[in-house]
């Protein structure tokens, strides 16, 4: 237990600063987000990630999020188990036609408002796998969005501009 | 060509069986053996196989219109392939597709199950004496009635507008006094992949586990046909995620085996260099995870710190933090620029001192390894009889590691260090991930030491239609095989990866038996199958 408590003394804490040089706004989104987040939803905001059919590669950088370097629940943001207790939906896709319907019902158990966003190329628009007999392409062919982040795979910090500018935005 | 000198006497053993099989020398597929026999003696193969020790490694089919058949007759083409001792057998036999009726490998080969059952659902193959006839990885969105690889099939197939949930898939039933049923999934409660888990349980204790898994079944296969190598890299790399590296590898070797094109060694070294960074990046997200599924905090946190730093560093030097479409056909995207070259080396010599100081620490936490410690135990004899590889086996005695026992470039040049452990319970898979990282390491240093000079890769050079290859190679799960056969104009007509997944889920379902329900998580995280590698 001691080389525990040790451990964590040595390393401090690792979470940065938003980096100013590459997002001057940032940090300043950041306080506007904790603002918002007080008046949308009571000073927590709760998201439910659910992967549609993707690689998983995109939740390999969600689930970064809360690794201590970004540590976003610093914000206000956690991650919730049950649609029901969530305030916003990170959907990855493609949706696969095998999720479509899941992903339907994960959205009609999450209460009003909410904010759905569609995360990475695929979940913006089918991306390398487009659509099929398999697939559905975008999630907006299936449930309607509010935001996007693209990238393949969005890395946590674009994750975080996303996240935050969807707010912003509502 | 000459037939491996290895399966030999097997070959001699089938013939004197009465089987009618002939060698066939296909050069992409070098060096596997080759052999092709009639479809009514492929049930006999598996038993002989069974017999003679070999493992069965992968099937699919292809469909291959009236290619095959001087008369013109369609026909579909089934392949298996085998391994033993490093060494790969292909076997292969045509069926009529008007009557697509195949012996199973199933009775011989649990680990035949599933891909058979692939085989069924998008080719329209029947496997007579197949001891388990349900569907696998089609669910609602196209009829029994419809074979999404056969080539009347469009990519875009006749989908419904809207398609339904899964129903009326038959799970085994369990009943009697306090006996009831757990429903999980398709959406998990953490910020993973999709997949549905059935459990009968008695109390707290699992009686029983089913997985119906198919929900990211996103038409790889299919939309693979028709791309250029460029494009089929692409498609490799979004496989699994995680593995990008080392499914992109599996995929240009195979084409590049098809064109009969050799990578420049600069390219395989740093081919090499990614996919053990992509190996050490998993495991220490995996070590952390595992940690995490019991409540060790500490653990979660420290190895997350260190996963994220190691991802950065793979972002400076290669450009993408998972080093995704960095390998191409022909060589990689990027070169690895000589102002790497002391970071790279001195993160090596960090992180190892690190995490070996961490899993001290792990070790001596009671009440970390009293969680580890005997559960989800996978004997020796059900990993081998589910042709289990990777971490999944090597916790369980299964001594095997295509970098060391069918070593291809540059590993034929590097010492891979063996790591095995015979317990195989989830503190057994958390070592075997501890002294894989470690090894990794140690590989990570020689290569950055040999690396040698010269260009990253080779001209493209589409191969003629018909040419076929097999790219076998170690990823972080362990073994994949990846197929890839040409059509004309340089375009892909057939496309297979083999996920180590494939093995490892069954493998779940067995070693979760007699656990209890809350330490499914755990159990689960140990194994970590992909369910975007297995569903395709």
């Amino acid at each position: 237990m001691l080389r525990i408590l040790g451990k964590i003394q040595r390393v401090g804490i690792v979470t940065e600063p938003l980096p100013a040089a590459d997002e001057p706004a940032l940090t300043e989104i950041g306080e506007q987000l904790k603002a918002k987040i007080g008046e949308l939803f009571g000073g927590s905001l709760a998201i439910r990630e659910v992967d549609a059919g993707s690689c998983n590669g995109c939740e390999l950088e969600i689930q970064a999020l809360n690794n201590p370097w970004y540590g976003i629940e610093h914000y206000g943001v956690h991650f919730v188990a049950s649609p029901r207790h969530a305030d916003m939906l990170l959907v990855t896709g493609p949706v696969s036609r095998h999720m479509e319907e899941a992903l339907r019902r994960t959205l009609a158990a999450t209460p009003e408002p909410r904010l759905v966003i569609a995360v990475g190329a695929c979940g913006a628009d089918g991306g390398e796998f487009g659509e099929s007999y398999a697939s559905r392409g975008a999630v907006a062919n299936v449930i309607p969005v509010d935001a996007v982040i693209r990238g393949c795979p969005p890395t946590p910090l674009d994750l975080m501009r996303g996240i935050l500018e969807a707010i912003r935005v509502r | 060509m000459t037939p491996n000198p290895l399966f030999a006497p097997f070959l001699d053993h089938l013939a004197q069986a009465g089987l009618h099989v002939e060698s066939v020398a296909v050069h992409g597929l070098a060096p596997t053996q080759v052999l092709t026999l009639p479809a009514e003696e492929w049930g006999r193969l598996g038993q002989e196989a069974k017999g003679w020790g070999c493992r069965w490694a992968a099937g699919w089919g292809e469909d291959m219109g009236a290619e095959m058949d001087p008369q013109g007759g369609k026909t579909i083409r089934i392949h298996a392939c085998f391994e033993k001792g490093g060494a790969y057998l292909l076997a292969r036999t045509t069926i009529p597709r008007t009557h697509p009726i195949l012996p199973s490998h199933t009775p011989s080969y649990p680990a035949a199950d599933r891909p058979e059952r692939h085989t069924q659902d998008l080719f329209g193959v029947a496997f007579t004496d197949h001891p388990d006839a349900r569907r696998w990885t089609r669910h609602q969105a196209w009829k029994s009635s419809e074979y999404p690889l056969r080539r009347d099939f469009p990519a875009a197939g006749h989908p419904p507008a809207a398609t339904s949930a899964d129903y009326q898939y038959k799970f085994l039933a369990a009943q009697g006094g306090g006996v009831y049923e757990i429903p999980v999934g398709p959406v998990h409660a953490g910020i993973i992949e999709p997949g549905h888990f059935r459990f009968q349980a008695v109390g707290e204790t699992v009686l029983h586990l089913e997985e119906h898994l198919g929900y990211t079944h996103k038409g790889i296969e299919k939309i693979a046909e028709g791309r250029d190598a460029q494009g089929l890299a692409r498609l490799a790399g979004r496989v699994s995620g995680d593995s990008t590296v080392a499914h992109a590898w599996a995929a240009c070797m195979a084409m590049e085996r098809a064109a009969e094109l050799t990578p420049p060694p600069r390219a395989t070294w740093l081919r090499a260099l990614m996919c053990e960074r992509e190996r050490v990046a998993n495991h220490l997200g995996d070590i952390g995870a595992i940690a995490n599924d019991v409540g060790f905090a500490f653990s979660f946190y420290q190895f997350g710190r260190l996963r994220e730093s190691w991802q950065r560093a793979s972002f400076d030097a290669f450009g993408h933090r998972f080093m995704m479409d960095r390998i191409v056909p022909g060589g990689v995207a990027v070169d690895l620029e000589p102002q790497f070259m002391a970071p790279l080396r001195e993160e090596v010599t960090a992180l190892r001192k690190q995490v070996n100081k961490l899993m001290a620490m792990v070790y001596d936490s009671p009440s970390l390894t009293n969680r580890l410690l005997g559960a989800g135990v996978l004997a020796p004899e059900q990993a081998a009889a589910l042709g289990c590889m990777g971490y999944v086996g090597r916790a369980s005695s299964l001594d095997f590691d295509v970098r060391r026992n069918a070593p291809y470039p540059p590993y034929d040049q590097l010492q891979v260090k063996g790591v095995l452990h015979h317990t195989g319970d989830v503190n057994a898979r958390m070592r075997v991930r501890h002294e894989e990282i470690i090894a990794s390491l140690d590989l990570i240093e020689a290569l950055l030491a040999g690396l040698p000079g010269g260009p990253v890769g080779s001209e493209w050079q589409a191969p003629i239609a018909g040419s076929e290859g097999l790219g076998i190679v170690e990823g972080w799960r362990g073994e994949i095989i990846s197929y890839a056969r040409f059509g004309d104009d340089g375009r892909i007509a057939r496309f297979f990866p083999r996920d180590p997944s494939w093995t490892t889920w069954p493998a779940l379902e067995v070693l979760i038996h007699d656990n209890i329900v809350p330490d499914f998580p755990v159990c689960n995280k140990s194994v970590n199958g992909s369910y975007s590698g297995q569903d395709l």
